[in-house]
């Protein structure tokens, strides 16, 4: 049997590059305007899994829970080198915060079933809290590694891995299942392969071969069974070539509707406001000498320099 | 029965033989938060020695009760056996709020007590406050509730985050966002070991084959000056003229992210949300345009001397003295005539 690993992986807007025409005139941020991308350090963790299937019999199952426009960065994750990817995606998990999220991730993990290793990025770069890879693993009941930056071994049992906490860098043999999160550092995430791209663009989650089969259909209303057969006909189709993304709801991976979504949140936002600093006083300093000189001893007299 | 006080308790993490300096910080906040809410203050120490006289300082800060838990099998972090503690503290204690330093280790322990709790977290908060929250769907108000100021977006948005019906409210907390009070060493406080710990239900289950410990290089926190470079540096080269006025100046070398993706220092040395937040009594940003995420950690800042060649770079609506112009001139000037004045 090989290693069973699963990447948890999210979909984000990207934070790092907002640009003016992304800002609000009350100072918010309009998600729509800014490109959706995979999560950064979870491509790192991808990769970091991907390499572990190099080296040895391994399998790499990525998994998201975000809308159906993340199927996205499952098919990248295939061009990557991932063997399958899993949507986990219903509205009744919209408003989750990070416990009601790690609770729907952590359902679906045991529905795939004897994973021996989860594998996610540190943070997410909309969010920044780190909160999600240490939850699932509460919940799942098993051990977590944090800032891993390095998997020297792994066999069935055991994985010995390095990581860094703060000041102090350790190599650490532990035992599996487990959960570990990946820094940016950790390694440098492959490209797109070409085949792996031409063979997995046709990749189609069951709502996008719904979608497709629905929009070319001329059946129309009479002909809903019909339909029907022919989209159960086309999953197969998908499935037998490995290009289905198995597609799960809440119903699905059996969640509690009272530990999802916003009703399984206990964090709510009650305010949220653009940052505004206190303007100062400035003084404008000439860039010669004579100017330079002045500001100096000013700050010398106010004993600015101690 | 009286009822249990439900008090503010702040997790104190040892920083190899010291306390965090992040855990005295949210000790003086939670003083604060619990004479708001007119509760005790208290504190949970986990360590491998005696740490009595650690306690002295953290009652000094504002602690009432400093709860110890010294055992050799301590000494390191690990998740399981502290997170398990911790947790089983909280549940016996029943504390209202519960801190702790948003570090390497309270990122790694909090969400996973929070989780165990069935309870709200929220990271890397920059502000903590006490006020009340209107649910108008409910029909209800919650009154005394935290409200827990995080950045949010990437550093473009202030979030206030609540958690109304959840107890206790957790947040993490930057380091260096909360000025440390005066120290008050007559306070009174107690110091109790925790009792109840379940060690045969700890699980012990890592074997740290290799460990370093790596020397605190950088002292941007405790410095009381800083000279900061930013993307408008040229070169790595270049940069060197920053370290030449921090040399002379007497002060610490800073960075702004832009500074550190160019590779021209070490991520030890960058100031910001992502890096460390700082209020030294004199900043001076040198090609550092600000963007909101440098601003965020440097603001405070005593004095503040913003030199760049961008007339409206953000970085001048915070700063003392703005100097248009281009650095590779000004700074060696600012040597010349420090060294001339000094």
């Amino acid at each position: 049997m090989p290693l069973k690993l699963i990447v948890l992986a999210k979909q984000v807007p990207d934070t790092h590059n907002v640009t003016a025409d992304a800002m609000k005139a009350d100072g918010t941020v309009n998600r729509g305007a800014l490109p959706a991308i995979f999560n950064p350090e979870d491509l790192n963790a991808l990769e970091m899994a991907l390499e572990i299937k190099d080296r040895t019999d391994a399998t790499v199952t990525v998994m998201t829970m975000g809308p159906p426009r993340a199927a996205n960065i499952l098919r990248e994750a295939m061009y990557m080198g991932a063997d399958a990817g899993i949507l986990i995606t219903d509205r009744h998990f919209a408003g989750a915060d990070t416990l009601a999220t790690s609770y729907t991730l952590a359902l679906g993990i045991e529905k795939v079933g004897d994973v021996n290793l989860i594998l996610c990025g540190r943070q997410a770069i909309d969010g920044d809290t780190a909160q999600i890879g240490p939850q699932v693993a509460g919940k799942l009941g098993i051990n977590q590694l944090t800032y891993v930056e390095e998997v020297v071994n792994i066999d069935k049992k055991a994985i010995t891995l390095k990581r860094t906490l703060g000041r102090v860098s350790e190599t650490v043999e532990t035992s599996l299942p487990l959960l570990i999160t990946v820094t940016s550092s950790a390694n440098r995430p492959r490209t797109f392969g070409a085949k792996r791209l031409m063979k997995y663009k046709k990749a189609r989650t069951s709502i996008e071969a719904e979608k497709e089969i629905k929009s070319s259909s001329t059946t129309g209303e009479y002909g809903m069974e019909l339909l029907l057969d022919e989209i159960e006909q086309k999953k197969k189709v998908l499935k037998s070539k490995g290009l289905f993304i198995e597609t799960w709801s809440a119903d699905d991976v059996g969640a509690d509707h009272e530990q999802i979504g916003l009703p399984g949140s206990p964090t709510k936002v009650k305010k949220v406001q653009s940052v505004v600093f206190a303007a100062s006083e400035l003084k404008k300093v000439e860039p010669t000498p004579e100017g330079i000189r002045e500001m100096i001893v000013e700050l010398i007299e106010d004993r600015t320099f101690g | 029965m009286a009822k249990q006080p439900e008090n503010v308790l702040v997790f104190i993490e040892m920083d190899h033989g010291k306390v965090a300096e992040v855990s005295l910080e949210l000790v003086c906040q939670a003083r604060e938060l619990a004479d708001t809410l007119g509760v005790n203050v208290d504190a949970i120490i986990l360590s491998g020695t005696n740490v009595d006289i650690h306690g002295e300082t953290i009652i000094s800060y504002g602690c009432d009760t400093v709860h110890t838990a010294c055992d050799g099998r301590l000494e390191f972090y690990e998740t399981l056996p502290y997170a398990k503690i911790v947790s089983d503290f909280i549940r016996e204690s029943k504390p209202q709020i519960v801190l702790f330093g948003a570090t390497a280790i309270g990122r790694d322990m909090a969400p996973r007590v929070a989780s165990d709790l069935r309870t709200g977290l929220t990271a890397d908060c920059t502000d903590l406050q006490i006020g009340d929250h209107e649910d108008k769907k409910q029909k209800k108000t919650f009154k005394n509730i935290l409200y827990q100021i995080r950045p949010a977006f990437g550093g473009n948005i202030i979030a206030a985050i609540i958690t109304p019906e959840h107890k206790p409210q957790m947040a993490t907390v930057r380091e260096g966002v909360i000025k440390l009070s005066a120290q008050d060493r007559n306070r009174n406080g107690a110091i109790k070991p925790f009792e109840n710990i379940k060690w045969d239900e700890l699980q012990f289950i890592n074997t740290v084959l290799e460990r370093t410990i790596h020397e605190k290089k950088v002292n941007l926190k405790g410095a009381s000056i800083v000279v900061a470079g930013g993307g408008g540096v040229a070169s790595k080269e270049d940069f060197d003229l920053i370290k030449q006025l921090a040399a002379t100046l007497g002060g610490v070398v800073g960075a702004s992210r832009a500074a550190v993706d160019n590779g021209y220092i070490g991520k030890e040395h960058q100031v910001g949300q992502t890096g460390t937040t700082i209020r030294p009594k004199l900043y001076i940003a040198c090609g550092i345009s600000g963007a909101i995420q440098h601003r965020a950690g440097m603001d405070q800042s005593g004095k503040i001397i913003a030199i760049n060649n961008d007339p409206e770079a953000p970085i001048f609506n915070v700063a003392h003295y703005g100097i248009v112009g281009d650095l590779h001139k000004v700074l060696p000037m600012m040597i010349k005539a420090y060294k001339g004045k000094s």
